[in-house]
């Protein structure tokens, strides 16, 4: 590890160095404030790093002579620094310090534990962020496992059975799935005879080794399939989703947005880099096995929606059918038809992005109006278009975005990925994703029309009586609210900086 | 900039009642009508403003740097066939605006949610980028959504999901087809894919054809995807079934022949036949339906199902046989869509106003009300007159079009048709005599005629019906001009 490593990895190192003095904070018995604005300005640290060092890709900046080009690695080559690990550092790290905005309130309710909480958010930050410049197995095993146990822990953060149940579920499938993606790893390694993923392609691709290897391509056939099912895990797809409703349901509300969100963000960026250059000279169809995995976890997640009263669980279900819509993306990525060109990576990191933002307005609002009520069944939601018109309109647009009415961002990066999706032979997967858009339609509104059309539930505390004046929550759901909308109008940036990402990684 | 004002203005007016007015129902009334007109006036520049000698798009307003990656455009223009459409547009808007004037609950969003739904759909009628077309398309789900299940009645959520649902569902399909277009062609703008030869696209060009044709078939609505139609009407607010057979169901029409003939002439003349089939049996079964209805917005809004089928019809005669081809079928299936507009539109505002002061729109408990309504009764009978195609009115004109345009096409079919029009001469009449003629039940002496406010909206409307029906040239001249560039597309 070099000096010029201290720089390459600051966002990383900012993040973790927040979380530490968080809980030193904690330790002196610092208030919340301090703890909370401790840890943001570890991320904000973070994001200007993530920043600068995206300049010097661009070379706007001349700081360090490590990272001559468009690309450079850090610690003997383990970490990639690209355009697309900042990308995702800076989508965590926004994501994380939204998150951290809007728990300040919430975490009122474990007061005594705050700078606990403010850690582990960013420990798991910073393990996401590792993923996302993994290029190497072991480093990416252990980035998911610092990503991982963090959240197991918030999971459970709020006490409770549901909160324990959550935890419990969380811990022991992410242990299994964790053993499945080392496994695979493993006869991935030993198929390759090596871990560093370029090295990998290298490997996979030089036929002439065939005969020398011991069991044949059948074996990293299954070390693949069986680190599919571990990534599967991550991301949420089927049938890798049996997690997901109950520990969405028990973990605190922001927890839940961050899992959503970030975590989410973060195995989308490991499968990409793992698939597309480790495996790519393999000769499978990847584009119809993430197709086959796309159309179920549409389909599963929208239908099982429909059913839930719990609006963190319909939520939840949601967020695996938009896996699913995601997958559509991987799959037009995957199919490179025509010349070999790889069609359509930078729709999914649109969509990831836009996802964020949309997801962590719907959660947000969902806090700051299941606060009143401390209630979070749909029904409770009756009649809140009058009694807290803001946060209503708030969830609204992120419904409509979720749903992918315009103009909101949730239309455009379905319009983008379908599109990819489209160029990429794949309109049968492309209508499927449109009669999903139309179920999810369906128990979306369901929401909107409870909280315009619904009177106020009648045990419902008097009017305006919120446990907590949550300024920061405010913040949080007006940021992201009129990020769904704006982008959705305007989203060249972000689909800009998703360009510029996938640049030379593909 | 003309045509980016008038498609702003309403929104830009349902944002200043949403944050600015207060709480003040007059005030928000006031202004939301002040809107209205100054929109009509606008959409009206733009009618008079497009140049019939000249012909093509104009005023045209581009800003090419919205979404250059994907070459998606803000682009707005008019041609011959969406300069009418935007007057009715802003027409009916206006006659909405005024037929709201009892609304009494939660009147901040609701005119804010009818200038948006306004905005929207000048937005379809002008957008000649295919995004941005669909954005408007998606845009105006969302205020009718909230308009027919908060201020609608009866199982007004019911209605209003449903609504939602297959308008949705429809369209999902129309983006899978421009998409499949745009990743063919690698454009998205509407002017030049009108000139493209979209033969050989991603998928097959019949397909795409479908999806574009199951989008616009469940707006216009064509059987058998016209279900949702008499449930959001009948529980629509007055002002709100105005707007919706008056110019929602138009961008049905406008879809068929904007993109539908215009861009796929060849597959369009392949499946005239089909289209013939639809059109009839959309004809005759909304007339037959229509004929059992006792409930006056239930009877309008089937007869629109059987209205609309003569646009379909007039669609369909570009499968004429060569030497037939002409402007005719479809200028015709142009002019019924702004016709069907005014007459519907004024239909639905007198129903309003019925049940209004009846509190009733259960046809056999009505009767005689034309000794105490004078007014409203003249009125009625004029819409009533114009549904039914009677000459001077400008369904006769839009009507015959399409049935000499059609004739030479599908003789038999266009034979079946015609007896729509008499089944409509028959549920008109016997609608019109059972409600405002014959006895005057004593429960209705005490009702009044309609106010000077209750009366701006169908003057307007009858005065338009008068001028096109007297002279149809007004209208036919202009539509022409956007037929006649379509029309070299078929080859003979």
């Amino acid at each position: 590890m070099s000096g010029s490593d201290l720089y390459l990895l600051s966002p990383e190192l900012c993040v973790a160095a927040g979380a530490l003095l968080a809980l030193v904070a904690g330790m002196a018995n610092a208030n919340r404030a301090v703890v909370t604005a401790v840890g943001l300005l570890g991320l904000v640290a973070a994001l200007v790093f993530t920043g600068l060092l995206w300049a010097e890709l661009d070379g706007r900046v001349d700081l360090c002579s490590a990272l001559e080009g468009d690309r450079g690695t850090a610690v003997y080559g383990a970490l990639a620094i690209d355009r697309f690990a900042l990308f995702f550092k800076g989508l965590i790290g926004v994501s994380a310090a939204l998150v951290l905005l809007a728990s300040h309130a919430y975490t009122q309710r474990f007061a005594e534990r705050s700078a606990e909480f403010t850690a582990l958010v960013l420990f798991a930050a910073v393990g996401m962020m590792l993923l996302a410049g993994g290029r190497e197995l072991i480093t990416l095993y252990v980035a998911l496992e610092l990503s991982t146990l963090p959240l197991v822990a918030l999971a459970a953060f709020s006490g409770g059975q549901r909160a324990s149940e959550a935890g419990l579920k969380y811990l022991v499938l992410g242990a299994v799935a964790s053993a499945i993606l080392l496994y695979g790893m493993a006869l991935t390694f030993g198929y390759t005879g090596t871990t560093v993923l370029e090295g990998m392609a290298l490997s996979v691709g030089d036929a002439a080794l065939d005969g020398s290897r011991p069991f044949g391509v059948q074996v990293l056939v299954l070390g693949v399939v069986l680190m599919v099912a571990g990534f599967g895990f991550k991301v949420a797809a089927v049938p890798f989703h049996g997690w997901i409703p109950d520990v969405y349901e028990g973990a605190p509300t922001p927890i839940t947005a961050f899992l959503s969100v970030a975590s989410k963000a973060a195995g989308f960026a490991v499968v990409m880099r793992v698939f597309f250059t480790a495996f790519e000279p393999l000769e499978v169809d990847w584009a119809l096995l993430f197709a086959g995995i796309a159309a179920a976890s549409m389909t599963f997640g929208n239908l099982a929606a429909i059913a839930q009263a719990n609006i963190k669980r319909m939520l939840a279900y949601s967020t695996i059918a938009h896996a699913g819509y995601l997958l559509v993306g991987l799959a037009a990525v995957a199919s490179r038809t025509v010349d070999g060109i790889t069609i359509g990576p930078e729709t999914v990191l649109f969509y990831l992005g836009g996802y964020a933002v949309t997801n962590l307005a719907a959660f947000f609002a969902v806090i700051a109006i299941a606060d009143r009520t401390n209630n979070e069944s749909i029904a409770s939601f009756s009649g809140m278009g009058r009694r807290a018109p803001w946060m209503a309109a708030a969830l609204t647009v992120a419904l409509l975005s979720l749903t992918g009415i315009p103009p909101t961002v949730g239309f455009m990066a379905k319009l983008f990925v379908f599109g990819a999706a489209v160029k990429a032979d794949l309109a049968w997967l492309v209508a499927l994703g449109a009669v999903n858009s139309v179920v999810s339609a369906y128990y979306y509104l369901r929401v909107v029309r409870i909280m315009y059309l619904g009177d106020p539930a009648a045990d419902e505390t008097s009017d305006g009586e919120r446990p907590v004046r949550a300024i920061p929550l405010d913040l949080s759901v007006a940021v992201t609210a009129v990020a769904v909308v704006a982008l959705g109008l305007y989203p060249q940036p972000l689909f800009r900086a998703a360009q510029r990402a996938v640049e030379g990684l593909f | 900039m003309l045509l980016t004002a008038t498609v702003f203005l309403p929104l830009a007016g349902a944002a200043v009642v949403l944050l600015l007015l207060g709480d003040n129902a007059r005030r928000v009334r006031l202004f939301a009508a002040a809107v209205g007109i100054v929109d009509f006036v606008l959409a009206l520049a733009v009618f008079l403003q497009y140049d019939r000698d000249d012909g093509g798009f104009q005023l045209t307003a581009k800003l090419a740097s919205w979404i250059p990656q994907l070459d998606i455009q803000y682009h707005l223009a008019v041609d011959g066939l969406s300069a009418p459409l935007v007057l009715l547009t802003g027409l009916l808007g206006l006659a909405a605006i005024y037929s709201s004037w009892s609304i009494d609950k939660r009147h901040r969003e609701y005119f804010a949610w009818l200038l948006t739904l306004q905005a929207a759909v000048m937005g379809v009628f002008t957008a000649q980028d295919f995004v941005l077309f669909f954005i408007f398309w998606e845009l105006e789900l969302i205020p009718m959504f909230f308009l027919i299940s908060i201020w609608g009645s009866g199982r007004k959520e019911h209605s209003a999901m449903k609504f939602l649902l297959f308008t949705f569902t429809g369209s999902a399909f129309m983006l899978v087809g421009l998409l499949a277009v745009y990743f063919s062609t690698g454009t998205f703008d509407m002017t030049r894919l009108v000139g493209m030869d979209l033969n050989d696209l991603l998928l097959p060009s019949q397909l795409v054809f479908a999806f574009f044709f199951i989008a616009f078939a469940v707006k216009l609505p064509v059987w058998p995807v016209h279900t949702w139609l008499p449930d959001a009407h009948t529980d629509a607010p007055t002002a709100v079934s105005v707007m919706l057979a008056g110019v929602l169901l138009k961008m049905g029409g406008y879809g068929f022949i904007r993109v539908n003939v215009s861009m796929f002439p060849d597959v369009a003349s392949a499946a005239a036949t089909a289209l013939a089939v639809l059109a009839v049996i959309s004809i005759l079964y909304g007339a037959m339906v229509t004929f059992r209805q006792s409930d006056l917005k239930r009877l309008v809004a089937n007869s629109s199902i059987s209205h609309m089928g003569f646009v379909l019809l007039g669609v369909s005669s570009v499968g004429a046989a060569a030497e037939h081809l002409s402007p005719v079928g479809l200028t015709g299936a142009a002019m019924q869509l702004f016709s069907h507009g005014v007459v519907t539109g004024l239909l639905f505002v007198m129903v309003g106003v019925v049940y209004d002061k009846a509190h009733t729109r259960h046809i056999p408990d009505l009767g005689g009300l034309a000794g105490k309504m004078p007014f409203a009764a003249v009125a009625f009978l004029v819409a009533g007159l114009a549904s039914l195609g009677l000459p001077a009115t400008s369904g006769f004109a839009a009507e015959i079009m399409v049935f000499l345009g059609t004739f030479p096409a599908h003789g038999v079919l266009t034979g079946l048709a015609t007896v729509g029009v008499l089944m409509a001469a028959g549920y008109v009449l016997w609608t019109l005599q059972r409600s405002l003629f014959g006895p005057r039940r004593e429960r209705w002496d005490h009702l009044t005629d309609v106010s000077a406010v209750e009366a701006v909206a169908p003057v307007l409307l009858m005065a338009a019906i008068m001028a096109v029906g007297l002279y149809p040239a007004l209208l036919s001249d202009v539509f022409a001009t956007g037929i006649n560039e379509v029309l070299p597309r078929f080859t003979p």
